[in-house]
């Protein structure tokens, strides 16, 4: 006890009687000095730490506070779900696409069976591609408004974190709505949606539309200009243009580097051509670019939604071919022929020709692509994925060399990836 | 590319069902070595003349979309060559992926590019015999190619001569059950479920703190008592 006392007053010296600081009492002693930066060390950060987004593993070898390299490790959340794919008929994979990406969940859906229709050559609805076209979109500013609260909690902020939550739960309702589900929505079918709108969703996602551009005002009166925020950000992580297409990266962080490259726009699907928006690009490629790209493409989604909201038509939802719809529930109940053909449907599955089909969309992450291929049969002999975070993160060895530690949870925090797609 | 009408009521719905939706596109010709069709794509075309012996066939599928395949042995020489070339310009390595139909068929590696100033899509495809899985790597001309290929290398098993990181990435380094995605494969894996959970709880995750090329090149220094830890290696870790 005596020995704590001692120390107690050793450590914290007092003022003498007039004023001037009792010097410490600590003695100075001489000790050679370690030799520093002759050797690196090796930190692990993850695979459970909040700022590596998920169960992402980095290995990063740091010279002080420099990252020398990183080396990322990946797996943790491997289910194999193309490996699952080919065990199941068409249909029965789209509850497995929205488990990869559950940011946003629709994208992945609405990709899936849109490669699948391409192959088997259906054309949906016009009401069911435009309805589609609102999920994709609701799903892009759902996403990136995940990656607005962890970006900034990630740069120190909290409070933007709270209000880009709190209109996401706006579209988890949405999702509940449409779905039944918040999260595992499986909206899609092939050839259609899993049901119609319900009664009042449309107007749901235009109040959504309506209020969303006052919070990113919000948001960006907090970030946008704040020191710390640009402090952290700028020149952090930057990657030109050329070396952003060589190393893959596409989406957001591509479009920040200044390549004008967005599915959307270059292999228009569902109309796009049609809807008026623009494509935000960044010039200096860095992750303050890359946060005004998303930020503006969330008011650029805005604007689709409310354009695709103004144009949804009237009519079937479902493509009205007995080879790929089911018949309707009543119909089931009631009728012998139509319980028969139900049946069929289900356990027989729709088969698809012997091809393959690549088919891309602007997901919120990215060119999200989709590559499935046929034999004839009702289930796939491949599906394959191409994750766009996966090949995004590819590039942080590059990004991160050289900067600090603490920039390295900027950089992975402004390539927005998510861990359920990058391990599939 | 649009469906074909559905067929008047005179076919019963479950004859449609059996029949299935897959006659959508005019179905182009079974692939074999002699039979091509004319490419939507001006590229292909200029493939072929550039490297006629290399190409050895193209077709259309899913309507609109150009596949070419190519000699494995010069995949590096053509798609270095439609990324460089200035008429062409693929500078976006969208996927590379690999296909096994199973059969004992051979695995087809699949490259799908795109062409940002062109605004053109192209898929090249290799096929690869069972007792040869091997092709050059395509990282010098794709840095984004680094980790596609090592996913296939994981999960085909398909050695990418060149790469300069080749190892698994989505399976854990010791996985020894082989590559999942093989048709030969099964769903739940080569051993057991008691052995597979054996095998999980034995790991000890310090196995993998060092990767590879990081334990090259920094020796690990371990202090001890004696000092002479200084000269233990990367093996201590």
């Amino acid at each position: 006890m005596s020995s704590t006392v001692d120390y107690l007053a050793r450590r914290n010296p007092e003022m003498g009687p007039d004023g001037t600081p009792v010097p410490s009492p600590i003695e100075p002693f001489e000790v050679a000095e370690p030799e520093l930066g002759s050797s690196t060390m090796l930190v692990n950060v993850g695979p459970q730490h909040p700022a590596t987004h998920g169960v992402l593993r980095l290995v990063v070898e740091l010279d002080g506070e420099t990252v020398v390299s990183v080396v990322p490790r990946l797996g943790y959340l491997h289910s194999s779900f193309e490996k699952l794919g080919e065990y199941r008929t068409w249909n029965q994979i789209v509850t497995l696409t929205d488990r990869m990406d559950y940011l946003a969940p629709l994208i992945y859906n609405c990709a899936y069976v849109m490669a699948v229709e391409k192959l088997m050559g259906i054309e949906v609805t016009d009401r069911c591609r435009v309805a589609r076209v609102i999920c994709m979109e609701m799903d892009r500013i759902f996403s990136h408004l995940l990656w607005l609260g962890t970006w900034s909690i990630d740069v120190g902020a909290f409070t933007p974190f709270l209000y880009a939550f709190q209109q996401r739960e706006k579209v988890y309702k949405l999702h509940e709505a449409l779905t039944g589900a918040r999260i595992t929505t499986s909206a899609t079918r092939i050839g259609g949606m899993m049901a119609d709108l319900p009664e009042g969703w449309a107007r749901g996602v235009r109040e959504f539309a309506d209020n969303l551009p006052a919070t990113l005002d919000e948001v960006d009166a907090l970030l946008t200009c704040n020191a710390i925020h640009v402090g952290r950000t700028q020149g952090i992580g930057a990657i030109s243009a050329e070396e952003a297409v060589n190393y893959g990266l596409t989406g957001a962080n591509l479009r920040a580097s200044g390549v004008p490259y967005d599915v959307r726009k270059d292999r228009p699907y569902y109309e796009y051509e049609s809807y008026d928006f623009e494509v935000p690009i960044g010039c200096h490629g860095d992750c303050y670019d890359r946060y005004l790209v998303r930020m503006e493409e969330m008011r650029q989604s805005v604007h689709i939604l409310h354009q695709a909201l103004d144009r949804l038509p009237d009519g079937p939802m479902d493509v009205e071919d007995p080879r790929i719809s089911l018949p309707s529930k009543t119909d089931c109940m009631s009728d012998m022929e139509s319980m028969i053909h139900h049946f069929k449907l289900i356990t027989e599955g729709i088969p698809a020709p012997a091809e393959d089909c690549w088919f891309s969309v602007e997901g919120s992450k990215g060119e999200l692509g989709m590559y499935v291929v046929g034999d004839g049969g009702p289930k796939p002999v491949r599906w394959r994925i191409r994750p766009p975070s996966f090949v995004n993160l590819s590039a942080i060895p590059k990004l991160a060399e050289g900067h600090l530690m603490a920039d390295l949870i900027m950089i992975n925090a402004s390539l927005d990836i998510v861990l359920g797609e990058i391990d599939r | 590319m649009t469906r074909e009408p559905v067929p008047e009521p005179s076919m019963s719905r479950f004859d449609l069902v059996a029949a299935g939706p897959g006659q959508g596109h005019e179905q182009s010709a079974p692939a074999t070595a002699e039979d091509s069709v004319a490419p939507g794509n001006p590229s292909v075309t200029a493939l072929r003349e550039h490297f006629a012996d290399a190409v050895f066939r193209n077709r259309i599928c899913a309507g609109d979309e150009d596949v070419v395949y190519v000699d494995p042995e010069r995949i590096t020489d053509i798609l270095g060559w439609l990324h460089d070339d200035a008429e062409q310009q693929y500078d976006h390595l969208a996927d590379v992926t690999a296909v096994d139909y199973g059969g004992g068929r051979p695995l087809e590696v699949v490259y799908q590019l795109w062409s940002i100033p062109n605004r053109a899509a192209l898929r090249v495809k290799c096929e690869l015999p069972l007792d040869g899985l091997a092709v050059d790597s395509v990282t010098g001309i794709w840095a984004g190619a680094n980790w596609l290929e090592r996913e296939v290398y994981d999960l085909f098993g398909i050695r990418f001569n060149g790469h300069p990181d080749l190892r698994r990435i989505l399976m854990p380094d010791n996985y020894a059950e082989g590559h999942p995605l093989r048709k030969d494969f099964p769903l739940r894996g080569r051993f057991s479920r008691a052995e597979q959970t054996r095998r999980a709880l034995t790991q000890d995750p310090e196995d993998y703190y060092v990767p590879g090329e990081i334990a090259e090149r920094i020796p690990q220094v371990v202090e001890t008592d004696g000092g002479e830890g200084a000269a233990a290696g990367a093996d201590d870790v």
